[in-house]
């Protein structure tokens, strides 16, 4: 089971907070490689929001390649965080030529763009850059958007950390996603790897999906160019979050109706019966079947939990307003915030999404049973 | 054969028919039971007269000459009375004396089957013992999911929907706008396929519905049946009991100047209406009911004369293309009750099912479509077109999934499919195998048969007489003094029983692959076959 840790806070942080969090959580872990989501971000980043950001790994032909690609495109570097490592990577790292971290000027013709516009295009980018990278295996592109940064990795995580040094001052963030990995397949490909995004909305999980074909069968033929490529079976549940809050224009309170839908009885006995109702039958593809904890992280930099129909899997929040963490393990979080009232901790249960907004004040609970929030 | 016999091309011995009877003159009390009880005459009291040689080891004496009589059974040969190794006998015989016994060569008599120039006709299904549904195994057990789901302990949601879909999309505009928005049913995913009030005995078609009944009212298994084409008792039709059955409609027509006189006084609608194109068993041939079985009873509820064979046409005459009828009946039938009962197509599976199914793809009333694979059994038809005519239905079903997917329209137009759904047995894994091929449910008609009312039929031949209302378990038999033998009651308990357990199997199929709270429709990653050619005809996996 992969461990999972996130932590939103009003204060910037170190991602190493999330690292050492993960190390504690390592008993019985193979630690085969990490994912990071950061947002909301401090430092050289902090004034310049809506510059995208585009993440990734290059090798030098690769990085040629891309930036013939981006200049012919008019995009103009804003900043550059250049990640220098040392010669040898740690055990199972491969050796990378380059880990690229660059905010960018959009090009003069996107001024005038209304946001959907843009946030359309920059997917649209990274899935090019995906594909130029895929044909020549030169480079891999994990995020290319405003106020987030991804870092991806095989390897032991704190090892991978510290030979990152990602505990520098420029990558200290408010809001950060981590999964530390168990490795189910030899050969990794980093798209595999979790935190997953796709235009402001990211999730991780543990688990297996085992109701992965139907869902990405569905999400694929959405005609949405982004619901496409899939290397992990949880990928999709960073997409089934999109589809539900873009596509449908339904708030976070409803991702979990239709993930883990009530039951028929439940339903009936429901305020809102007869949307749920057809909630459940048109998105009867998208359910999932457990066992996962999901951790995710929508644009307005709110964190969220939560678990499958049938709760199979740990996961708990806590702190104190303005900082709470989320983790697969008690122990992780023990150790991100060991001086919090923990007659506070919340573990979501089967019907619960719990939420921590942008204001960071506190643990917000909706159950399923709850009233909705009305429709837009 | 007797001296005084002809021999004619079709004079046929006891070796060349297909069933032989075996009697056993030590055990046979003469009690005549099984004579009285044979559907077909096929055996009868026989004479016997047999000369015994006695001779003494004392040469002295001269060897002595006896003639006895003694009395058996006597097997007749004359196609016309042929044995259809129904094995009646052998249930009513006290003392296990007589039986039927299987030929063991292709038998003589299908060459003379056709005497006046009429082929064969009889009931049953396609005599071939394959399945390739039983060749698919469930090969992703989830080892990961620790704790692993439980068939006896974890909640599971088995339902499927019959109708018409909308986008999530369009669902919530309309649910905005206050459109129209499709009925759909919340259903069981194993239906009872279309078997005629007319088909069937009374008294089995009062045991389903009972056992339907108690299925849905005490169990909360919203199990539905269809009601085939022959109309529905009117009773049943003002019964609130309605709301299990889905009714169907075919070429003939029948039955449904009662169904339409009798809507202003539902109580309940149908579950909703089967437009029936085509059946499996016989593809591309109407609907019969020979003559033997149009009693009064029938006639009245069908509005034809008495004791007439009712063929349906193969197709809907009053329409002159398979699109318009399709739209137009879809239309039609959606009005008839206020849009507010799904209008699903049935079509025997064919090469050209993709072409069907695009054309409800565009069609926003069309609920469904229900395909009757090759394996599909029947009450009456030619054998030409039971053994002969069809296409499978695991293609079938994995094309017109995997097209519907294409156009994203998957969820929209749910897929049920029937033929050979549990036809060695295995009711349970077929429709487990269906469903992750694409179906959203499936259709059995003779599984249900055989296991709530004991039908004798089996894919080697056997029985098979349903078509000429001789029914020997009084199941496809309009003789009260035949289907008198088949009590109602015992039929509805073995229909609770039947689904009970094929609900326990589906649980511990679905479990190991940890699925429970929705169907797995299409979940093809955990199917495997041993066949390379099958496995890449459904994309799935090859195993061995
Ligand atoms: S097996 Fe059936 S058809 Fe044959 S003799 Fe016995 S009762 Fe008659
Ligand atoms: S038992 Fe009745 S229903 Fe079954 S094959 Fe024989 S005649 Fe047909």
């Amino acid at each position: 089971m992969c461990r999972l840790f996130a932590i939103t806070s009003n204060e910037p942080l170190s991602p190493m907070i999330a690292m050492e969090s993960m190390e504690v959580m390592k008993e019985g872990h193979d630690g085969s490689g990490v994912g990071l989501m950061l947002r909301d971000l401090a430092g050289p980043f902090e004034d310049m929001k809506d510059a995208p950001i585009l993440s990734g790994i290059f090798t030098k032909n690769g990085i040629k390649r891309f930036d013939t690609f981006m200049v012919d495109l008019g995009f103009m570097t804003k900043y550059k965080l250049s990640i220098k490592v040392s010669k040898t990577p740690p055990p199972e790292t491969p050796k990378r030529d380059m880990y690229l971290i660059r905010a960018y000027e959009y090009p003069k013709e996107w001024e005038g763009l209304s946001k959907e516009d843009k946030a359309q295009k920059l997917l649209e980018l990274r899935l090019q850059l995906r594909k130029m990278g895929e044909e020549k295996d030169d480079m891999i592109v994990y995020s290319f958007w405003p106020d987030v940064i991804m870092i991806k990795e095989i390897g032991d995580p704190m090892q991978v950390a510290r030979f990152l040094d990602l505990g520098r001052k420029e990558l200290w963030a408010r809001v950060i996603l981590a999964q530390g990995r168990q490795n189910t397949n030899y050969s990794i490909n980093l798209y595999a790897c979790h935190p997953f995004f796709i235009q402001g909305y990211a999730s991780m999980t543990n688990g297996e999906n085992t109701a992965f074909i139907p869902i990405r069968d569905f999400l694929e033929s959405r005609g949405f160019p982004g619901y496409s490529g899939y290397q992990s079976d949880s990928e999709v549940f960073t997409h089934i979050l999109h589809y539900t809050t873009t596509q449908l224009g339904l708030g976070i309170e409803y991702y979990k109706h239709v993930i883990t839908p009530l039951k028929d009885e439940d339903i009936n006995d429901h305020h809102d019966a007869d949307f749920l109702k057809h909630l459940k039958h048109s998105c009867r593809p998208l359910i999932i079947d457990g066992p996962n904890c999901v951790i995710g992280s929508l644009p307005d930099n709110s964190v969220f939990m939560v678990q499958d129909r049938k709760k199979l899997r740990p996961g708990v929040i806590g702190g104190r307003p303005g900082l709470y963490a989320f983790s697969s393990e008690m122990c992780g979080l023990d150790a991100a915030i060991p001086d919090r009232d923990k007659s506070k901790d919340f573990q979501p249960m089967y019907l619960d999404t719990a939420i921590v907004g942008p204001d960071r004040k506190e643990v917000f609970v909706c159950t399923q049973k709850d009233p909705l929030p009305p429709l837009h | 054969m007797y001296p005084k016999r002809s021999l004619t091309p079709s004079t046929l011995s006891v070796k060349d028919l297909p069933w032989q009877i075996s009697w056993d003159q030590g055990k046979c009390t003469l009690c005549g039971r099984c004579t009285a009880v044979c559907p077909v005459q096929a055996i009868e009291l026989g004479v016997f007269r047999k000369r015994e040689v006695s001779t003494e080891i004392n040469l002295m004496s001269l060897p002595e000459n006896n003639i006895k009589i003694w009395y058996g059974i006597r097997q007749k040969t004359d196609p016309a009375y042929r044995c259809v190794g129904c094995a009646m006998c052998n249930l009513v015989c006290p003392n296990n004396a007589i039986t039927p016994i299987r030929s063991d060569e292709i038998d003589k008599l299908r060459f003379h089957t056709n005497a006046g120039g009429q082929p064969r006709r009889r009931g049953g299904r396609r005599n071939n013992t394959e399945s390739l549904l039983d060749q698919i195994k469930f090969i992703r057990i989830s080892m990961l999911t620790d704790p692993a789901l439980d068939a006896g302990r974890h909640e599971f949601e088995i339902r499927t929907m019959l109708g018409r879909i909308l986008s999530p999309e369009e669902n919530l505009l309309r649910i905005k706008e206050n459109g129209w928005i499709p009925p759909v049913r919340e259903i069981y995913p194993l239906i009872i396929g279309g078997m005629s009030f007319g088909a069937l005995s009374p008294n089995m078609w009062e045991g389903l519905q009972m056992g339907v009944a108690y299925l849905n009212e005490e169990l909360g298994m919203p199990v539905r049946i269809s009601t085939g084409e022959g109309g529905c008792p009117p009773r049943l039709l003002k019964s609130r009991f309605i709301k299990y059955v889905i009714l169907q409609i075919a070429s003939g027509y029948f039955g449904w100047d009662e169904i339409i006189r009798a809507i202003p006084e539902m109580k309940e609608d149908p579950c909703a209406i089967e437009i029936k194109y085509g059946q499996g068993a016989k593809p591309g041939d109407g609907g019969l009911l020979m003559w033997y079985k149009v009693n009064e009873l029938i006639a009245a509820i069908r509005g034809v004369p008495v004791g007439i064979n009712l063929p349906s046409p193969p197709t809907h005459q009053t329409k002159y293309s398979i699109e318009e009828a399709v739209a137009k009946m879809i239309q039609s039938m959606s009005m008839a009750w206020g849009f507010r009962v799904p209008v699903c197509p049935k079509i025997s599976a064919t090469s050209t099912t993709l072409a069907v199914l695009n054309n409800l793809a565009r069609n926003p009333y069309a609920a469904g479509l229900a395909i009757d694979g090759e394996d599909g059994g029947t009450g009456a038809a030619y054998n030409v077109s039971m053994d002969h005519m069809g296409h499978p239905i695991a293609s079938n079903i994995r094309d017109a999934y995997l097209n519907l997917t294409r156009i994203g329209k998957q969820n929209e137009i749910p897929l049920f499919a029937g033929g050979g759904i549990g036809k060695t047995g295995n009711l349970a894994a077929n429709a487990a195998a269906l469903i992750m091929l694409g179906a959203s449910g499936v259709q059995t008609g003779k599984y249900i048969m055989q296991a709530a009312a004991g039908c004798l039929g089996s894919e080697s031949d056997r029985c098979n007489i349903c078509n000429i209302g001789l029914c020997p378990k009084g199941i496809t038999s309009q003789d009260p003094r035949i289907y008198r033998r088949l009590d109602p009651e015992a039929v509805a308990q073995r229909i609770v029983d039947v689904f009970l357990s094929f609900d326990t199997e589906l649980k511990k199929i679905f479990a190991p692959l940890g699925r429970s709270t929705s169907l797995p429709i299409g979940m093809s990653d955990a199917l495997g076959i041993d066949d390379k050619s099958a496995a890449d005809r459904l994309h799935i996996k090859y195993v061995v």
